[in-house]
């Protein structure tokens, strides 16, 4: 735990400040001082130890500033905390906190950096902890990129270990007995006789001494929670109909709103007829919001009528009205004028593919979707005398508080954002569309609370989709192996669609448009992957596994038609390339799991695929059977490394449903543009999988690496491309373009 | 017009066609059933009617001729039903927002078929949308469930 101690030294420099009623702990970081959030709150006899454990009376609160998504963020950061804090998940209260740049999100900056996951060196290092500065400065309190155990493995122990050694020190004061003959066990304090002291009742002395920072982290033999099966802090609540989401917001006085907005994205009103809507049942108001309208009334389905019976004329979007335009705008980018960034050009591809016997070429496609998680976005904002408070599920609190100051036209401090559980997301709550709509209303209806929730059908016209994409690739093999690959890949800015609509210009390359393919761990002799920026089509997200839910199809799935070309087997021959020991044993586990090698009757068939995405590497097998009537997918082996298995349950289900997210979305689904907007408008046009498609998934956590990983994103991408590969194997037929049901039918 | 939900009567003053979902919700502030489409495709917002399920979205008020039950009236956070207990020992939820409808479903269906086989299961479980994939844990617990509600 050397590494840990260090982390310690270097930002957590913990620092306490004299308050009124006395004495709270902030965190001091790179030696600029930055305010502890719960300052701001604190009664008479509590204290804030760090800005993630919080002391009072009523007992101990942990604080998770790393959104909920259905991941089990709240259940895992707790749980870190609680490991070193000696307290158990049943007598805690957790609570995400306010937004505040003191949880910026440190981990977000490692895969941010352009070094691959697997470059240890003091350059990448270098670079990454220079980010992580300006990560700060900017004050991203950020959740994505499957980074909440990453970011907080070592930063929320050590919360609780200083807290615990501070509560020590206090217990000692007070009975008068040395430190070292005092333990902690279930959230109390043990005296040498026996006698406990709550951490309660110690939370008045604890303010009034210098916190204990000298801490040093248990090793991982002696934890009691974590890397063991817990339960969830939120099961009960969310078996029992009794877990409230955004959705289920309901204040004194509260109206309901929805809106209807421009399906032609970003595009404004030409004219626009209300009056029917402002005389139907229940309806009070029919108001302007940007792109379009919103409608208050009492009942969330009469406001959701009342929106559908606007008669509009909306303008024009600037992308291009059907399909064919967007594809046309990809295929035309593969050229030095849009040439983002040549991510990697290992050996001399142009020679090696001039003195080849044969060129192997082909195009890939993948389209745009939906996040469509199963709450629709949704947030209750009431404008009053003394500011302005939020309610909503969000990744990014620190952009929704600076949104809704500037609409509201108030002080950033006069917002309050409450951070709610939220019914999914995927990468949909990194926008806050919704909040400023809901906002822009609540503005014109001061002192009464509103609460705007997305109809389906308007939710999934108006997402940001997932980035359209293409891949187009050349190779060539030689003695039996593959010996040069050549891949461009072009799609439009996600980072640049995403964060301009904060505000931001991000200058440089995309690291987007060729994550999860330039980085794979291949030693391939001649190898070389350009990134060509498309230009900016319908608005795009991040969606989960971004830029690799794409490139991760079209890497894997060109890499397994060369090894097809050179007659090698597929597991083999990636296991001959991969160079990155902790990526070779994902292959080696699947490999092992699955039986690959043994007979399988005809029709049936089996595909290996691998990707490394933020920083995690996943090998999968899928196993299919061509019925005559379809294709049925079996089973899926998954094996992915992560350093240390924190959440072994968590691990399992996130594990299990990304597989089924990334083979649902590969098997049926896609938005598509016509007349300028989204044609697909409910989950009968974009179902995903369904139980009784769904196989066995058979998983297993590998520890060998030297970095905690996340776990949230990484599996989606070596799917699809598994499935393909299978599919291939089972049928002989390659589809280069997802959904796959445009090309194979499926059971 | 009158509604018996999870045995109290109520007297609603909505329109005929007001989806059940939209009364249960935001007239009667009943918010186990979740919204997700509004067109009987996911299943978030199961409930029973009778102990039949049915997908409170896709029935108006005027048509409810039965007494409704929802999952605050299934188990309690204290007392749980047998489906309940199996799904938070298999530790289904991830973002929980369909597990009220997956476990009305899976209450009504056990009814009506106690001893079912994986097909079945497959089968039944299928009208319910999961966007977080807890497909393999809902197999489980429904089986668990099943095994429950035997020995009860």
């Amino acid at each position: 735990m050397a590494l840990a101690v260090d982390i310690a030294r270097r930002t957590f420099l913990v620092g306490s400040l004299a308050v009124s009623g006395g004495v709270v702990f902030g965190i001091y970081k790179y030696k600029s001082p930055m305010n502890n959030p719960l300052e701001d709150d604190l009664g008479e006899g509590e204290a804030a130890l760090t800005p993630y454990v919080r002391l009072d009376a009523a007992g101990v609160t942990l604080i998770t500033p790393r959104t909920d998504l259905g991941q089990g963020a709240y259940s895992i950061q707790a749980a870190m905390i609680a490991e070193e804090l000696d307290i158990e998940l049943d007598q805690v209260r957790v609570d995400p906190g306010p937004p505040d740049a003191i949880y910026y999100n440190t981990a977000l900056a490692r895969e941010a950096a352009p070094f691959r996951a697997t470059d240890d060196s003091f350059a990448a290092e270098t670079v990454r902890s220079t980010l992580d500065a300006v990560m700060k400065f900017v004050g991203m309190q950020i959740t994505g990129g499957s980074t909440t155990v990453p970011d907080g493995f070592v930063k929320l122990r050590i919360a609780g270990a200083v807290a615990r050694e501070t509560l020590k020190a206090a217990a000692a004061k007070k009975a008068r007995v040395p430190v070292r003959e005092l333990k902690t066990t279930r959230g109390a304090v043990e005296l040498p006789d026996g006698t406990t002291i709550g951490y309660g009742e110690l939370a008045e002395g604890a303010a009034k001494i210098r916190p204990v920072t000298n801490v040093k982290l248990r090793d991982p033999s002696q934890w009691r929670l974590l890397g063991k099966p817990m339960r969830r802090h939120d099961i009960v609540a969310k078996s029992t109909g009794t877990q409230d989401y955004g959705i289920d917001q309901r204040l004194d006085g509260m109206l309901h709103a929805a809106v209807r907005i421009n399906p032609h994205q970003g595009a404004g009103v030409k004219s626009h007829d209300a009056s029917a809507a402002e005389k139907m049942r229940g309806v009070l108001k029919v108001l302007p919001v940007t792109g379009g309208f919103g409608v208050i009334a009492d009942n969330t389905w009469r406001a959701i009528k009342a929106a559908e019976a606007i008669e509009v004329e909306w303008e024009e979007a600037a992308y291009p009205a059907e399909m064919d335009g967007h594809w046309e705008a990809l295929a035309a980018s593969f050229n030095k004028a849009h040439l983002d960034k040549l991510a990697r050009d290992d050996g001399d591809v142009d020679k090696a593919l001039d003195a080849a016997e044969s060129i192997h070429e082909a195009e890939y496609r993948a389209p745009y979707l939906a996040h469509a998680p199963m709450e629709p976005i949704n947030a209750t904002v009431l404008v009053g005398e003394d500011g302005v408070d939020v309610w909503t599920a969000t990744q990014i609190p620190r952009f929704v508080e600076q949104n809704v100051a500037r609409i509201a036209g108030v002080d950033i401090k006069k917002v309050r954002v409450h951070v709610l559980m939220a019914g999914g997301s995927f990468g949909h709550r990194l926008e806050d569309e919704v909040v400023k709509q809901a906002t822009e209303l609540a503005v014109q209806l001061k002192g009464t609370p509103i609460k705007l929730t997305y109809s389906r059908e308007e939710d999934m016209i108006h997402d940001f989709p997932r980035q359209i994409a293409m891949g187009r690739m050349r190779g060539a093999v030689k003695d039996g192996h593959v010996d040069s690959y050549d891949l461009g890949i072009t799609m439009p800015s996600v980072i640049s669609s995403q964060m301009g609509r904060q505000g931001f210009s991000v200058p440089g390359p995309d690291s987007v448009i060729t994550s999860g393919a330039w980085d794979q761990p291949y030693n391939i002799p001649n190898y070389r992957m350009s990134g060509y920026r498309a230009p900016e089509l319908a608005p795009v997200s991040s969606w989960r596994s971004v830029g690799a839910s794409t490139n991760g199809f079209f890497h894997d799935c060109f890499l397994d038609e060369l090894i097809h070309e050179a007659g090698a087997d597929p597991l083999e021959e990636r296991l001959r390339l991969m160079w990155h020991e902790p990526s070779r044993k994902t292959l080696e586990a699947v490999g092992e799991m699955s039986g690959w090698g043994s007979p399988m009757e005809a029709g049936r068939g089996r595909g290996v695929a691998f990707c490394l995405s933020f920083g995690t590497p996943v090998a999968e097998v899928v196993e299919v059977t061509d019925t005559g009537h379809g294709i049925r997918i079996d089973k899926v082996y998954v094996a992915a490394e992560v350093g240390r298995v924190v959440d072994p349950v968590n691990f399992e289900n996130l594990v299990q449903g990304g597989v089924i997210w990334a083979l649902g979305h590969a098997m049926n689904c896609e938005i598509t543009y016509s007349g300028g907007r989204a044609q697909q408008t409910n989950f009968h046009q974009h179902e995903g999988m369904r139980l009784y498609q769904c196989p066995e998934i058979i998983v297993r956590g590998l520890e060998n690496g030297e970095h905690v990983r996340g776990i949230g994103e990484p599996p989606v991408p070596p799917a699809a491309p598994a499935l393909a590969n299978a599919i291939f194997a089972a049928t002989g037929k390659r589809i280069r373009e997802m959904p796959f049901n445009k090309h194979i039918s499926f059971v | 017009m009158k509604l018996t939900v999870n045995g109290e009567t109520h007297e609603v003053d909505v329109e005929e066609d007001m989806p059940l979902l939209w009364v249960l919700r935001d007239e009667l502030g009943i918010t186990g059933p979740k919204y997700g489409c509004g067109l009987a495709r996911c299943g978030s917002c199961t409930v029973h009617i009778d102990g039949l399920a049915v997908r409170s979205c896709s029935i108006r008020a005027g048509q409810v001729n039965g007494n409704v039950t929802t999952i605050e009236a299934l188990g309690t956070p204290d007392a749980h039903h047998a489906v309940q207990e199996a799904w938070i020992e298999t530790q289904v939820a991830q973002c929980g927002y369909c597990q009220s409808g997956q476990i009305m479903s899976a209450a009504a269906f056990l009814t009506i078929n106690p001893d079912p086989s994986d097909e079945e299961i497959d089968h039944a479980m299928s009208a319910n949308l999961c966007r977080c994939g807890t497909y393999p844990r809902i197999r489980k617990a429904v089986r668990l469930a099943a095994a429950k509600l035997k020995e009860a």
